[in-house]
């Protein structure tokens, strides 16, 4: 049977999600996709007139949009955003993040929480941007989330799994997909949420901000794929202690 | 007439949100509208009139992550 990650309803072959910003021209995005081989990707809602460029011309069809509510610092704003979202009538998915903290860019759990008992209650299917919090989490999927999307590192960074033993937390006990948001930079930290169990993950800033982001693109494929791979195939375990264990028989040498 | 365009306050001769998009060159297929914080739907765009002081939001999908 195909490993296909089901949200909302809907069947993605692909677990890596990717973003639409910071890149050095929005022209690089059609060629970004296909090498990234991502169904979902993200976009904002800003009003127009303020110097930013449409975006939509540049979205592959077919791909399964999922627009976030960035700018949002309370749940009613997160809802007014979401609403205006689907109203642009690209599909029901909405990435919740709600963020007060202009420093740090960490999202407001109690108030993402209230945004999507309430976007859920009006059809939507939900995202919520969260920290890796068992709590928050938790609180979420009572209100009907979809899936929970942990940051990594702080939005941008680059870090990697800041957040790692968090998220392991997170992968273990919840029952809805663990999607890794935020902080990713590196293929290789992709690969590692993807071998702990995470479900996906979410990358922009790794491809955007990198030298060459389509090649970057294909690289978080493969990142990911692989570490879906290693996890479905069982790592082995880790030896404790100091001593080495041979792989080579330890009988029959040549004296 | 007057009205408030995303935060503006902005002179407009439009009678409806369609021609107001027209009339500020904005495609109707790209443009989400919010008017007096109701969203408006697309294919209302045409049947919805504008009146003075009328608040609104003209929106669109930026990149973003």
């Amino acid at each position: 049977m195909e490993d296909c990650l089901t949200v909302g309803g809907v069947n993605l072959k692909s677990r890596l999600f990717i973003g639409t910003g910071k890149y050095a021209s929005d022209d690089l995005i059609p060629a970004v996709a296909e090498a990234s081989a991502s169904e979902v990707i993200t976009v904002a809602l800003r009003r127009v007139g303020m110097g930013q460029k449409g975006v939509m011309d540049y979205i592959p069809s077919g791909m399964r949009l999922l627009p976030n509510t960035s700018g949002a610092r309370t749940a009613d704003e997160a809802v007014r955003l979401a609403r205006l979202a689907k109203a642009a009538g690209c599909g029901d998915w909405v990435k919740i993040e709600v963020i007060s903290d202009t420093r740090h860019l960490l999202p407001d759990g109690y108030e993402t929480a209230k945004a999507t008992e309430v976007l859920v209650k009006e059809g939507f299917t939900v995202l919520p941007y969260i920290n890796p919090d068992l709590y928050v989490a938790r609180a979420c999927i009572e209100a009907g989330a979809a899936v929970v999307m942990p940051l990594a590192a702080p939005i941008g960074t680059n870090r990697g799994l800041q957040t790692k033993e968090m998220i392991g937390i997170l992968i273990e006990e919840l029952d809805v997909p663990v999607v890794v948001d935020a902080g990713i930079g590196r293929p290789s930290q992709a690969c590692e949420a993807m071998e702990m169990g995470a479900a996906a993950c979410l990358v922009n800033t790794g491809i955007a901000s990198s030298d060459d982001a389509v090649a970057m693109a294909r690289a978080f494929r493969l990142a990911v794929d692989a570490g879906r791979a290693a996890y479905l195939a069982g790592a082995g375990a880790v030896r404790t202690g100091t001593e080495a264990v041979a792989s080579s028989p330890l009988t029959g040498f040549l004296r | 007439m007057q009205v408030i365009i995303n935060g503006e306050n902005v002179q407009s001769s439009a009678d409806t949100v369609a021609s107001l998009l027209r009339e500020r060159d904005l495609d109707p297929k790209r443009v989400v509208v919010e008017r007096n914080r109701a969203v408006v739907a697309r294919e209302d765009y045409d049947a919805t009139p504008l009146n003075e002081g009328d608040t609104l939001e003209l929106v669109q999908f930026v990149g973003g992550g």
